[in-house]
């Protein structure tokens, strides 16, 4: 199946068509997978026998007419649980893990008739920018196998580029949807906090974490956020706002026009590749061109975000990883005397670096005597970001800019320098902590790498971007741009 | 530069956190925890005076439910993920540590 040469509708025409079973789109799609991600490595488990029957299923009683994802394959990346398929988070930790019930955004997908053709790959309990915190494999990206697909979605991320599938789910704390979609030259969203039930995400940060598509059109990305979306009684934190059809408000081309944007002139600053900035001012220029204005904003507070998410995320991270203890599931150490040993050497084992290096963190800024100078005052920062985001947003539709400082670096580049890696994110993470809407969509290319442009809107307001995000689009031919197979871009 | 954090507290919060570090790791988680807690106290550069905290920002504040007990009927699922289980429980090691009783 070349899944380049199509979207979710016209896919799903054809097997209301039955030009294609559900059966060979199935089989097609792990034909592809077999052929590419034995090097592209964005798959952690398949799905296939599970797969194959739910497919031979739907083939029986016929594909629903009305509903655009019957039959369709996706991949969901593995810190979203699902029933009797083991589920990882890309951890030692959780090797063996066969979760007994299915994440809200999964039970939802599978009754709309999602294929779960398998589970990608991911930095380790998410943390991560680059998937080379797994614990088990280094995803490619799908541009130029020699650089990293960034993270942590980075599987989810490799595997729609290549074109193994047509659209993915991943999870964003600090930019995991959206960063590693900006390094493959895909669509990726991260919604307004509580706009998607995080019940069944393994929790790392929880007041930071969403789920989100990943797909390679706006239009495409629509679809599948209006097929999650809604409030949900297992998560609590999910609003009761209605959901809207958020494709069908991308008729209009022009739905630009009139529309005033906001581009920071912290986001095109120090450190901002040249290239980047370029493709973020040529798009800034296109946005004119469709009759929308662009004017310079200011987020003087947003420079702080990264010191202050990783005082935020840590310590919630340290909290929500207590629960592997090597009591009640998870890795338990062969190498134990006493309780004490259980606990310590379970976890010593079971976690990578990145993940002990983050709950020593989170564990250091709540201790005695450090909570008023670390995580109180990161809490505070955490306002400032959120007031200068209202601030703009108040008379702007939108605010545009960068994803990432740099496109896609090289494997083992960053990976032993933290900080560095950390410093990626400078872009993406304040959008989490204010909770709003962003989205990353293809918007040019550097030295032969995809660059993202992020979107962020108003909360709840994922339909302007949406809309700004397929008006450009339609304007330009970014997205229609495909990796040559193998990676040799 | 003086350094932030130096080893002795390192180990303390790795023994807080449950685990355990080596010597070399200790030393590497050291400096770079050292060098990360560096980039969090460039906080200190922003007026913070009379700002309130942020710790969530979902839009529902304290949703109630009733307190209703749902018996899920999966504890054979439950317990075939525990690392080893006998008879509906989950087994753990001795717990009393032996050696400490001398």
């Amino acid at each position: 199946m070349n899944y380049f040469e199509k979207d979710l509708t016209s896919l799903h025409d054809d097997l209301v068509a039955k030009k294609i079973s559900v059966t060979d789109l199935v089989k097609a799609t792990f034909d592809n997978i077999a052929a590419t991600d034995p090097d592209l490595n964005a798959f952690l488990t398949l799905n296939k026998d599970a797969a194959l029957k739910k497919a031979a299923e739907m083939d029986e009683k016929g594909v629903d007419a009305d509903n655009v994802l019957a039959g369709i394959p996706l991949a969901i990346k593995d810190n979203i649980v699902t029933k009797g398929l083991t589920t990882t988070a890309a951890s030692k930790m959780l090797e063996n893990f066969v979760p007994i019930y299915d994440a809200t955004v999964i039970s939802t997908l599978n009754k709309k008739g999602m294929i779960n053709v398998g589970k990608t790959n991911l930095d380790e309990f998410a943390m991560g920018g680059s998937t080379e915190n797994s614990a088990f494999k280094t995803t490619k990206n799908a541009w130029d196998y020699t650089r990293v697909p960034g993270g942590s979605s980075g599987g989810s991320a490799a595997a729609v580029a290549s074109g193994e599938v047509i659209a993915a789910f991943g999870s964003d704390t600090g930019g995991s949807i959206r960063q590693p979609s900006a390094f493959n030259g895909i669509v990726g969203m991260k919604p307004t906090y509580g706009r998607i039930s995080r019940w069944g995400l393994i929790a790392f940060a929880s007041s930071l974490d969403e789920i989100g598509p990943m797909t390679r059109t706006v239009k495409d990305n629509a679809i599948l956020l209006s097929a999650v979306a809604g409030h949900d009684d297992h998560d609590l934190t999910t609003s009761t706002k209605e959901v809207p059809n958020f494709a069908a408000e991308l008729n209009d081309q022009t739905s630009v026009k009139g529309m005033k944007i906001g581009l920071p002139k912290e986001y095109l600053g120090e450190g901002v590749d040249q290239d980047v900035k370029d493709a973020i001012l040529a798009a800034a220029d296109k946005y004119r061109e469709l009759g929308a204005t662009v004017d310079e904003v200011s987020l003087p507070h947003n420079k702080y975000g990264v010191a202050a998410y990783y005082i935020i995320a840590s310590s919630e991270a340290s909290s929500n990883l207590q629960r592997f203890d090597g009591i009640r599931y998870g890795h338990r150490s062969d190498n134990v005397k006493n309780l004490e040993d259980v606990y310590v050497n379970s976890r010593t084992e079971g976690f990578g670096d990145e993940v002990k290096r983050r709950i020593m963190l989170g564990t250091f800024s709540l201790s005695a005597g450090f909570y008023d100078a670390y995580f109180k005052k990161a809490a505070q920062v955490r306002t400032l970001i959120i007031n200068d985001f209202q601030a703009v947003l108040k008379d702007h539709d939108f605010i545009m800019g960068p994803v990432t400082p740099t496109p896609a670096f090289k494997i083992g580049e960053e990976i032993s320098n933290p900080m560095t890696m950390y410093m990626n994110d400078v872009l993406t993470i304040p959008v989490n902590l204010a909770g709003l809407p962003g989205m990353s969509i293809p918007a040019g290319f550097a030295k032969g790498m995809p660059v993202g442009m992020q979107l962020i809107g108003r909360p709840f307001d994922e339909t302007t971007l949406y809309k700004a995000g397929y008006a450009f689009e339609q304007a330009t031919d970014f997205h229609k741009q495909t990796p040559k197979q193998g990676g040799n871009n | 530069m003086a350094s932030r954090i130096d080893q002795d507290q390192v180990q303390h919060v790795a023994s807080l956190a449950k685990l355990s570090l080596n010597d070399d790791q200790l030393k590497y988680f050291t400096t770079q925890l050292d060098e990360i807690i560096g980039l969090f106290e460039t906080l200190n550069e922003v007026d913070t005076e009379g700002i309130e905290p942020t710790s969530s920002v979902s839009d529902q504040i304290n949703v109630m439910r009733d307190d209703v007990a749902d018996n899920w009927g999966q504890s054979e699922g439950l317990l075939a993920n525990a690392p080893e289980s006998e008879k509906g429980y989950i087994r753990v090691p001795t717990i009393i540590d032996e050696s400490e009783d001398e």
